[in-house]
This record gives structure tokens, sequence and C-alpha cells, in this order.
């Protein structure tokens, strides 16, 4: 591991310092899409019914093979968070404080639709029991090495920052989501790869041997297709989750954007706690500003400076 | 123009502690009667700002200290559990790493203001040279920090800036084997530099110290340059520049506060929202845009001269480029410390600030033709200003006059503001 870290580093150390050669040789990405996003802007607020259906969809599609490690199932119910109550559905017992998330019946009972392993118990056995709002999300694999396995060698990340891991976090997300399309002619693929416009790579590197010159650069006139090849396919296609309110409609676009609002919603789950902090601080220091801006104007009005 | 003291204790108590320990004397002295030259303009009230920055970053930093683990498996989820389940958490460290960023900001256009109005001279060398030992260990404790987290441009960071000590003759391998406590980037590493990033601060806390006593020795220097010549052309700092530097920190403050609570994440890399992993580089290492100049230096020597290799021979230019800022009062021997006066030199100033703009530019592009040359040409002049222009400049320029003393400047100054004022076109003035 260490060999192999100290041989990395030189390596880029020397590709760092030599003369002339790219830091890095990939090639273009198509530029994102920009999307209007409900929490973008000084007043930016989630949406919580499409961070509930967020939710609905990386539960049904992605959590096949992307973990959320860092959030827990209370995290759900946090405000702001897609299943934060104000108060108690009816019916529940009055000293119950459902904005607690602890005490949140729509997280306990997701919660508990989970198995989660705990222990070890009295005999020294781990065991599994349902899920409580403390726990946080299981994640597919039991490790990496499972996880590369199971992906043809790649690891597939965990999503709970990934907004934010990114360049343009959410418009990536969104574009690359329902970006895919068929690889140009121009390329060939291995098998287990799939094309996208949005992805990061390097495409000329694919060109088929016609399109190439005796160096292995791409021939003049021949253009290297935008984005990369990555390994998981296309996830979402019309129809593959069923939201519960019909009026929504079931489409690549909509699943696409109600999972990048829950992904945001991961990465930042206080962002409307922190913009609504930001205006009070804001407007303090304005007016703290024209109070001292007088007050110093009122002092130096008898010293010519 | 290190002052008599006019302190008078009002109370039996303050009589009592004055002949003990007369610390209440020392801050009067210091920070309310002190005199101080009545035209300082904006420029002067950066000095206050970056207290308020190192104040901020140092309580910010012991807050999150409380709630952050150093150790390679822990550090990026607990920087997560502060973000996700410390109480305010989220705003302490957006706070702190906002806050490294507003410093620079600060500490920058502090020095290119020294520069401007040439506060370095004598007697001010010492204040200046102070300055130069605080911005590097601004630099060093930056640097750490930004390693902290762990994320993956903390770890590669890390790895390309501790990697080139071992360009160093002789003991550079040694060295790179004590900076990293052992042969690689790792635990050892991350906890010598989360202890440093603790320690550090205090220092420049304690050079802060030494700055503001080196400044009171001889009083502030001024826009005009001249020496204070009588009480006429001073103010006492209370309240005359409390208001006034309490008016730019708050300002400043404000600038903050929307970098913090709107775009908290517009100065950093998304890379370090990815954990460390020693297995995959980057596409791109870059630093933090307050190195990039720095950066761009080292990168912009590409070839040998004799013995030292491009290696080495960027490291020392990129340090060099900071220690040669020690040396600036003898490279500068011009007898007019302001360049409102020196009409030539001014010229060549904002030539080398925009010089420092573009190799910020430069360090954030990746290292190929065109920009390892204009990388090259940037950096010369970097240097050349110092050595060659700064120098030459000191005799071939002839000043304008220079005003009699500070009150004269801020009168006649006053004078044709209001003359500009009053007498414009007469036919454009309504009859009256």
């Amino acid at each position: 591991m260490k060999l192999i870290s100290k041989l990395f580093m030189s390596l880029m150390m020397v590709v760092l310092m030599s003369t002339g050669s790219a830091l890095a040789a990939g090639g273009k990405t198509k530029p994102v899409e920009h999307h209007h996003w409900s929490f973008t802007g000084i007043n930016g607020k989630y949406d919580k019914d499409a961070l509930q259906r967020g939710f609905q969809v990386y539960r049904e599609v992605c959590s096949a093979c992307h973990s959320l490690d860092y959030i827990a199932f209370r995290h759900l119910g946090d405000k702001g968070g897609p299943f934060y109550l104000d108060e108690c559905p009816e019916g529940a017992p009055d000293t119950l404080n459902c904005s607690n998330p602890n005490d949140n019946p729509l997280v306990k009972a997701l919660a508990a639709e989970y198995e989660v392993q705990d222990g070890p118990d009295d005999a020294g056995d781990m065991f599994m029991r349902a899920g409580l709002p403390s726990d946080t999300i299981p994640g597919p694999y039991a490790n990496e090495q499972q996880a590369a396995a199971a992906n043809g060698g790649a690891i597939p990340p965990d999503l709970s920052l990934i907004a934010k891991a990114r360049h343009h976090g959410p418009d990536y997300i969104y574009s690359l989501l329902k970006g895919y399309e068929d690889p140009p002619e121009t390329v060939t693929l291995d098998p287990g790869t799939y094309y996208n416009p949005y992805y990061g790579g390097d495409m000329s590197t694919l060109l088929k041997p016609e399109f190439l010159d005796e160096e292995g650069k791409p021939l003049e006139g021949v253009d290297v297709p935008y984005g990369g090849v990555l390994k998981m396919k296309a996830p979402l296609a019309e129809g593959i989750v069923d939201y519960a309110d019909d009026s929504t409609p079931e489409t690549v676009e909509q699943y696409a954007e109600d999972l990048t609002a829950f992904l945001m919603w991961t990465a930042e789950p206080k962002l409307e706690a922190r913009k609504q902090m930001g205006k009070i601080s804001v407007l303090y220091l304005l007016i703290m500003a024209i109070i001292v801006y007088l007050s110093y104007k009122q002092i130096w009005s008898g010293i010519e400076h | 123009m290190s002052h008599e003291s006019t302190y008078v204790p009002g109370t039996a108590i303050e009589r009592w502690l004055d002949r003990r320990l007369p610390i209440i004397r020392l801050g009067y002295d210091s920070f309310g009667d002190f005199p101080t030259p009545k035209n300082l303009n904006y420029w002067y009230t950066f000095g206050g700002i970056l207290t308020v920055c190192l104040m901020i970053q140092i309580v910010t930093g012991i807050i999150l200290t409380m709630h952050y683990t150093p150790h390679v498996d822990y550090a990026f989820a607990s920087v997560e559990h502060i973000m996700r389940d410390v109480n305010y958490g989220h705003i302490m460290r957006y706070a702190h790493a906002n806050g490294a960023s507003m410093f620079f900001i600060a500490v920058y256009l502090h020095m290119f203001r020294g520069l401007y109005y040439g506060s370095y001279k004598e007697p001010r060398e010492v204040l200046w040279i102070i300055g130069v030992i605080i911005f590097v260990l601004m630099m060093a404790t930056a640097f750490m920090g930004y390693v902290l987290p762990w994320g993956q441009m903390s770890f590669w960071g890390a790895t390309v800036i501790t990697s080139l000590f071992s360009a160093v003759p002789l003991v550079g391998d040694s060295l790179t084997t004590l900076l990293w406590g052992g042969y690689s980037v790792d635990n050892p590493t991350l906890n010598r530099f989360f202890a440093l990033h603790y320690l550090l601060p205090f220092l420049i806390a304690g050079a802060v110290i030494l700055h503001i006593w080196a400044l009171h020795i001889p009083g502030n220097a001024n826009p005009t340059g001249i020496e204070v010549k009588s009480s006429k052309d001073t103010v006492p700092f209370h309240p005359y520049y409390t208001v006034k530097d309490g008016f730019a920190i708050i300002v400043f403050l404000l600038m903050f506060a929307i970098f913090l609570f709107f775009m908290p994440n517009a100065l950093g890399h998304p890379d370090n929202y990815i954990p460390a992993n020693p297995l995959v580089t980057p596409e791109h290492i870059v630093p933090e845009w307050y190195f990039l100049p720095f950066y761009a230096m080292l990168r912009a020597i590409t070839f040998d001269v004799f013995f030292i290799s491009s290696k080495l021979g960027g490291v020392i230019v990129m340090f060099a480029s900071i220690l040669l800022l020690v040396f600036l009062p003898w490279l500068d021997r011009s007898k007019v410390r302001s360049h409102r006066y020196r009409p030539v030199a001014r010229g060549f100033f904002f030539l080398f600030v925009i010089d420092c703009l573009f190799l910020g530019w430069l360090g954030a592009q990746v290292a190929e033709q065109p920009y390892i040359l204009l990388s090259q040409l940037a950096t010369l002049y970097y240097f050349v200003y110092f050595l060659v222009i700064l120098p030459l400049l000191a005799v071939l320029e002839t000043p304008k006059d220079l005003p009699k003393s500070i009150s004269e400047d801020v009168l006649s100054r006053a004078q044709n503001k209001q003359a500009r004022a009053t007498s414009p076109e007469p036919i454009a003035q309504p009859a009256e």
C-alpha cells in the first residue's frame, strides 16, 4: 500500500514537474444543463415533496449499488429534511414531540423496514434487528472489495456528498442522469461500459482504428466526442418508480430532478438554516454599518483629514 | 514618536493596579490616546481587520477541535459529523474555511498597501520584517489546516508540497521523512499537521503583538509618507480610528458573511468532498486560491541550471519570492516613501499588482504551453521588480515635491476639493 502510494506520488511529481507535459490529457465534456433549482439563491429552500420522491428514487434504484454512509434515518426527520413533522399526526400521545426526529413516526416506521446488524449480545454474537432512527442507512455492500467485484472493478461512490464533490454538482448530476445516449459511431466501447457525454474522460482512446493515425492520434477532421464512459448503465427509465401522487409525471426528467434535489439535501442538509441565518446576519451588519458610518462622520466632523 | 504616557488612573483600584501591573496604562497608551496621523485612508484599516480575522480563526478553530478527530480513518467523517450533527457546526466550519480566505484577502491588501506607501522604509524595517514572518506563518498554518479534512485535495496537496522538500540537497529525503513521520503522507503526517496547525496561530498571535509593538515605536506611516511633525498632524487613536476601523471591519464582515452564508463552497475545491484516496490521483491538483501565485512560480522553473534541477529551482524560486520581501527595505533606497510622489515607480507598482494577479490565474491553469512561458515571464517580472526596478528607480527617478507636513497636505487637498465643488463652469450654474 505504502509502496503503491509512493509510486503514484513519484509518478505524479514527474508529470507535474516535467516540461511541457500536460497535467491531464482528459477530453472535453458536454457543458452541463443549467436547471432551475428551488434551493439556489438567498431564499433557496428544499421542496419537501421533491425530497421525498427523491428519497424514493434513491431507495428503489440507486441504493442497489450506492451507499449513503453519512445519512442516518433520523436525519430524514430533521428540520428541512424530507420527513420532518411540525406536529404529530392525529392520534399520537400528547407527550410525543414529533419534531424530534427520534420520535417522528414516519422516520421510525421507515427505519424499521431495514435490517441492521447489531451486537455483540451477551453471548458475544452479532445479531440482526430492525433499524432505529439513530442507525445510518445500511449500504448495499459489506466492503469496498465486494462493491468493486459486483461492478466490474468500479466502486460505486458514496452519494452523501456527491452534489458537492463535483463541479456544478446538482446540474452535473441532473445532466448525467438524463444524458445517457447511444455511443457515437466513431468509437468502440468495451462490454460493460456506457457512454455519457457529461462524464469526464477521454474518448480519443476509444476511437475506432480507422479514425486514428499511426501514432494513435485522431486523424485530422475527426471530432473526438464529448464525455467519457462509465460502468453505470443508465439507471433511470420511464415509469420504473411508482410515485404515490399520480399528478407527478413518472419520467426520466422528473426522476432525475427529484433525485438531484434529494442528493443536494444529503450533501447540504443545513442549507435552509444557513441561508436564514445569513439573511439576518447581513441585515444586522448593514444596520451596524450605517450606525457606525454615521458615528464616524459625526466624530470626524471637526477634523480636516 | 513613541509617546509619553498620558494615562491618569482615575479610581483607587486603577491606582493600586497601576503600581503593580500597569496593564490599563499599556492599553490606554496603545489603543486609547495613541497619536495617529489624521490622514490615514481606508487602506490603513486592514491591520484591524486582520486582528479580527485572527480572532475569528482561533475561536472557530478551537470549537472545531472539540469535535474533530485527527486520524486518517475518522478525520473526514468527523468533519461531516461537525457539518451534520454538531449544533451550528456547519457555520463554525464554513466560517473557519472561508475565514482563511478572508484572512488572505486582507493580508494581501495590507501588504500591497505597505508596498505602495513605502511603509517598510526606515525606521519601520523591523515592523515590516515581522509582518513577513507573520505572512509565512499564516501560509504554513493555512496549508496544514487544508490537510486536516483529509479529502482528496488535502491528501494530494500535502503530497505535492511536502515532496518539494525532497529537492533540498543532501538532507532532502530525511527532511521529507521527518515531515511525513514515515515514508508517505499518512496518519503520522495528519497528526503532526494537526498539532502544528493548533500551535502556529498562537505564534502568529505572539508575532502580532511584536508587530504592533514595532508599529508603536515609530508610530504609523501615512499616505504622504512624511513623518508626523507636530500634534496638529495627529488625532488620538480612540475614538477617531476605533470608529473608522470599526466601520471598515463591519463592511469586511459583510463580505465575509455573504461568502459564509450564501456561497460557502465557492472558494473551495469539489474534490475535497471526496475522502482521501492514495490510489487515485485527482485530475488537477491545485492549491487554495491564495497560494496560486506561488504555485505558478514553482511550476515556472522547467529547466535545469547547472547542477540545480528544475524541481529544486522551482522550490528555490518559490521560497525566494517570499524571502525577498525581507530585504525590501534595503532594495528600495528611495528617500520618498509614498508612491503618490513617485510617478514612475507608481506605474511599475500597478504593473506588479497585475503581475501578481496574473500569476494567480496562471497557477490554476494546466502545466502546458503557453501557460509555462507566461508563468516564466510573470515570475521574471516579479523578481525584476524587486531586484532591478526598485533599486534603479531609487537613483533614477525624480520624485514630485513633497508637502511640508501632513496637516498642510490635508488642508491643500481639502481646498482643492472645495474649489472643484464650488467653481464649475459659471454657465452651468443657474442664475441667482
